[in-house]
């Protein structure tokens, strides 16, 4: 299978994710983000980082961008879409994951490990999980605390739609929300950095399995379900 | 458009004054030119001839800098210094200080800061890998002082997490003196190939010359703000910059991916004195001359003048001199990037500044002038500095030895700094092996199986008790951490922050604090590669405690080397290598004592410090340490508290009062006991070590002349210190002492600051 890595200006955890796929051996580009065209790939995914600075609200001017309309069609296609960290914020600014994140409840940037409890094992990013298992993958953001309203919040949970929530909170998120996948399946949004969770001396490997799931769905030929 | 002053009115009005050059120093531009300078010319001088340009007060001692070695490959005098660390890879480092424009407004003086080094380290040609930061502020109690840290560490953060490099490392100290002068210095440190270094020169007559980044605009002009007649405090708020992570980002690619065409022939930050330093700096350094056309600078806004463009400090600007018929690929890469480009003019040979601006020449003087006759002034030095701690009256001990070992871990300058590091982005990258709250910070070299350890150190309180040996402390402590670590140090940055310059009393405690690190550095084979200079640093006449921050870097030639700071192991053996010293001097405890500083600097010999860091570096390459830490602030005792709380077990230490040929009657007065628990007397390390292991590490010291001894064994829930005769000296559950230790800053910090962070744009 082969990977894209989004590069908005202002991504900073480009290298990182993409040092992450080429760890479970699979090819990655990097994609500029005047790229329109992603029909050659089976995963994307949009890294960390503050697209144009995050000025306005973090990811409200990546999601006009060129390549996130060919972002968009992927998505559309049931190929895979990953958001990490300012990715999540780019993806629910442009309405692909639902939701919003706000800043964190303290106010301050926060970084550091922490753990995250699966929700969902059954989806294609999350399949090589454990339903319960606690996971540590660490943060890096000031604007993390997912915030949707109780309707939403009562849908997403019913469909299984959480895929992690943290255990501690490190920043107040509405019923400790980590990471959230949309309808379909096929577009998962997280606040946390499993790029940078991949080996032992990172102080955890878990994230790795992220990585792993996706790859195992698309070479199993099973796109979205 | 205002118009300028002649050079008549310049000089009948003295108004070259406002442009911050004495009486003396016009004249000697006058003979210099052999003619009256215009407003523009007055400013290039002005400027350039600043303590802060030039170095006038601190020149002469500077040179004293050991600043060579084998293992240098760019010393001082480039944008960044440059050590070897094999395998043709080069490491570039720098640390710089934004203490004034901090003090005024913390948030943009330290994200400028952090903005300014990055700049330095990426314009060697090197991807930037780490910052560190070394701050200084007053006591926390202070609600000002609360705001200043609160934004300072905000700024620091809002920058670096933007820009994506981990800050890794530092350190915090808390101290009175520290009021209303906070220090914030920055360091980057960054990985290059070691045969493509880029200069700072402008060579090669004809090739073009380029502003990128951000527009020019009148933001950081002092003459600007020395004219008008408003609120002095207002005035130099507004002369602070604002900087920009994003562009600061964006230019950082764009520069590297320029360099890396080969067809960068120089390249240098506009940093203070923006382009007026800059083009003369890049000129000086090739010995040529530049000739600039201001009308081809991208600004942001209209008329702005000559004067204007060359003292403009807009943030994220380089000047860059490319091949000449290689424009077109500076062109692109920059449109790419959507940033700013310019084509300002072109390399001569003449040897001088030349500006134009609509169509006529606005200044013309000659480069040598402006930057290698710039006035080197041998400030007086008093001859005999009073060491204002040996008179102090020290009250008679009387805490507990367990209440004072609490009360030191919950000191801010001790307490866990957590508050601080988990504002920054420590783990962007992917490449942080050991982060922040080690002895030192390792990041592993792309490319390489190899890391570097890094660290920031420097005690203002031994430097100002005595100032040789405080020197000298700074960077043995430095060194001795990356020792520690697992490292071999290879060079050190430094930030000399002092306090006013023209009071003979400070130029000694300069003087004599550079011959102190001088000796340190050729002992411990650390050269001085990179550094600057923090002069004036006072406030209502009160001068800081003269501060030399130094910023070492070192080599981690294989990861197997990397020893923790933290106990590992229940039932290791616990070594002391170095001496057992009951002597307060100079320590945190006598002056939470005394309440101020007091005593001598603590004891420091160099050739111990030497044989302590070559054992220790020898033992780690044998496999015979578990976990190793410096005794520093708070001596023993907290270096056993660190090192029990971040293990997460107990020790049971026995010291022995013994080896020190005491009588039984003074083992146990209070004093005696304090300073066996809280000397911070130098040149020693906590090791832990696998029982079966001890008797030849302590032979293996014992042949090289080292004093080592064993004193405890870890384990349990408790740290508990006893003396050898029996007597107990102290019991606390490791709880106890990791709470005292981890809450301290939250508690204080709870408290609001005064003011709302002031930009808080910078949230990813």
């Amino acid at each position: 299978m082969k990977w894209a890595v989004v590069v908005f200006p202002g991504s900073n955890c480009d290298e990182d994710a993409a040092n992450a796929i080429r760890a479970i051996g699979d090819p990655v580009d990097l994609v500029w983000h005047q790229e329109a065209d992603l029909s050659n790939y089976d995963a994307i995914v949009l890294p960390g980082g503050f697209s144009y600075g995050d000025y306005l609200r973090s990811g409200a001017i990546a999601r006009f961008s060129p390549v996130m309309n060919a972002v968009t069609q992927a998505a559309d296609k049931g190929k895979f879409v990953l958001g990490i960290c300012n990715g999540f914020q780019v993806l629910t600014e442009a309405g692909l994951l639902p939701g919003a994140l706000l800043r964190n409840n303290h106010l301050q940037f926060r970084c550091e490990m922490v753990e995250l409890t699966v929700r969902n094992n059954t989806s294609s990013f999350t399949s090589a999980y454990q339903l319960g298992e606690v996971i540590r993958v660490p943060i890096a953001h000031g604007e993390g605390r997912y915030f949707a309203d109780d309707e939403l919040l009562d849908r997403l949970e019913a469909k299984q739609r959480v895929a992690f929530t943290y255990v501690g909170d490190p920043n107040g998120s509405v019923r400790g929300i980590a990471g959230v996948i949309n309808e379909r399946g096929n577009v998962l949004g997280m606040m946390p950095h499993p790029e940078r969770a991949v080996a032992a001396w990172m102080g955890s490997s878990d994230g790795i399995k992220m990585f792993e799931s996706i790859h195992r769905t698309v070479e199993e030929g099973v796109y979205a379900r | 458009m205002r118009a300028d002053p002649t050079p008549n009115q310049i000089q009948s009005e003295k108004l070259y004054r406002q442009l911050g050059l004495t009486d003396a120093e016009y004249d000697r531009v006058l003979e210099r030119m052999g003619r009256l300078p215009n407003y523009v010319e007055a400013g290039l001088f002005g400027v350039l001839w600043s303590e802060h340009c030039s170095y006038k007060s601190s020149k002469a001692h500077l040179r004293k800098f050991p600043t060579t070695g084998p293992q240098v490959l760019q010393g001082p005098g480039e944008n960044a210094g440059v050590v070897d660390i094999g395998d043709g890879i080069g490491i570039a480092f720098k640390m710089e200080s934004h203490n004034h424009p901090s003090a005024v407004e913390p948030y943009q003086g330290a994200a400028t800061g952090v903005g300014g080094i990055l700049r330095d380290v990426f314009t060697m040609g090197a991807r930037p890998i780490a910052f560190l930061n070394s701050l200084r502020f007053g006591d926390l109690d202070d609600a000002h002082t609360r705001y200043l840290f609160s934004n300072v560490v905000a700024g620091i953060g809002g920058y670096g997490n933007c820009v994506g490099i981990p800050t890794v490392g530092g350190e915090a100290v808390f101290d009175p003196s520290y009021q209303y002068n906070p220090l914030v210095n920055a360091m980057c440190v960054g990985v290059l190939p070691a045969e493509n270094i880029v200069k700072g020169v402008a060579s090669g007559v004809g090739n073009p010359v380029f502003v990128v980044g951000s527009r020019t605009g009148r933001d950081g002009i002092h003459g600007a703000t020395f004219a008008s007649a408003e609120d002095p405090n207002e005035k130099e708020r507004s002369a602070v910059q604002v900087g920009d992570p994003f562009l600061g980002k964006l230019l950082m690619e764009a520069c590297l991916e320029l360099m890396a065409t080969g067809a960068v022939v120089g390249i240098q930050d506009m940093g203070a004195a923006g382009l007026t330093s800059s083009s003369a700096e890049m000129a000086s350094r090739a010995g040529g001359g530049l000739e600039l056309d201001l009308d081809h600078v991208p600004v942001r806004e209209t008329g702005m003048t000559p004067y204007e463009m060359m003292l403009s400090e807009s943030q994220e600007r380089m000047l860059v001199v490319m091949e000449k018929g290689k424009e077109q690929v500076a062109f692109d890469i920059l449109k790419k990037w959507g940033l700013e480009i310019g084509e300002i003019g072109r390399v001569t040979d003449d040897g001088m500044l030349r500006l134009r601006f609509g169509g006529e020449v606005v200044a013309e003087v000659p480069v040598e002038a402006l930057v290698d006759e710039a006035p080197v002034y041998e400030r007086p030095v008093i001859s005999l500095y009073q060491q204002p701690g040996l008179n102090v009256a020290v009250p008679a001990v009387e805490e507990e030895p367990a209440d004072a070992l609490l009360r030191l871990l919950a000191h801010p300058t001790i307490a866990d700094k957590r508050w601080i590091y988990q504002q920054y982005d420590t783990s962007v990258r992917a490449s942080t092996y050991v982060g922040p709250g080690s002895d030192s910070a390792i990041v592993l070299v792309p490319g390489t199986k190899k890391a570097v350890s890094l660290v920031t150190d420097g005690n203002g309180r031994y430097v100002y008790l005595n100032p040789r040996r405080g020197g000298a402390i700074a960077v043995a402590e430095a060194a001795r951490n990356i020792v520690c670590s697992g490292g071999k140090p290879l060079g050190i940055t430094d930030c000399l922050n002092f306090g006013n310059p023209e009071k003979p009393a400070v130029m000694y405690q300069l003087a004599e604090a550079i011959e102190g690190m001088s000796e340190a550095c050729l002992a411990l084979d650390a050269p001085v590669v990179s550094g600057n200079v923090s002069l004036y640093n006072e406030s209502q006449g009160t001068d800081i405690f003269p501060t030399p921050v130094v910023g070492a870097v070192g080599v981690i030639e294989d990861l197997r080397y990397v020893t923790p700071n933290s106990f590992r192991q229940t039932g290791s053996t616990v070594i002391l290598l170095g001496e057992m010293d009951p002597s307060l001097d100079g320590s945190l405890y006598l002056e939470m004592l005394a309440g101020q500083a007091a005593g001598d600097a603590p004891r420091f010999e160099l050739s111990e410090e030497k044989k302590l860091q070559d054992v220790l570096y020898r033992l780690i390459r044998q496999h015979a340490i578990r976990s190793a830490h410096d005794v520093s602030d708070g001596g023993i005792a907290v270096a056993l508290a660190e090192m029990c709380i971040g293990g997460e077990m107990g020790a049971r230490v026995r010291l022995p009062a013994a080896s020190l040929s005491l009588q039984d009657s003074t083992v146990n007065e209070p004093a005696f006991r304090a300073g066996m628990l809280f000397s911070e007397a130098q040149s020693r390390v906590l090791i832990e070590v696998g029982t079966d292991d001890a008797a030849r590490v302590l032979e293996f010291a014992q042949t090289r002349g080292l004093p080592a001894m064993e004193i405890g064994v870890t384990g349990g829930q408790e740290l508990t210190v006893e003396v050898s005769n029996g007597d107990s000296w102290l019991t606390l559950p490791v709880q106890t002492i990791a709470d005292a230790y981890k809450q301290a800053l939250p508690d204080v910090m709870e408290v609001p600051a005064t003011q709302q962070v002031a930009s808080e744009q910078q949230l990813g």
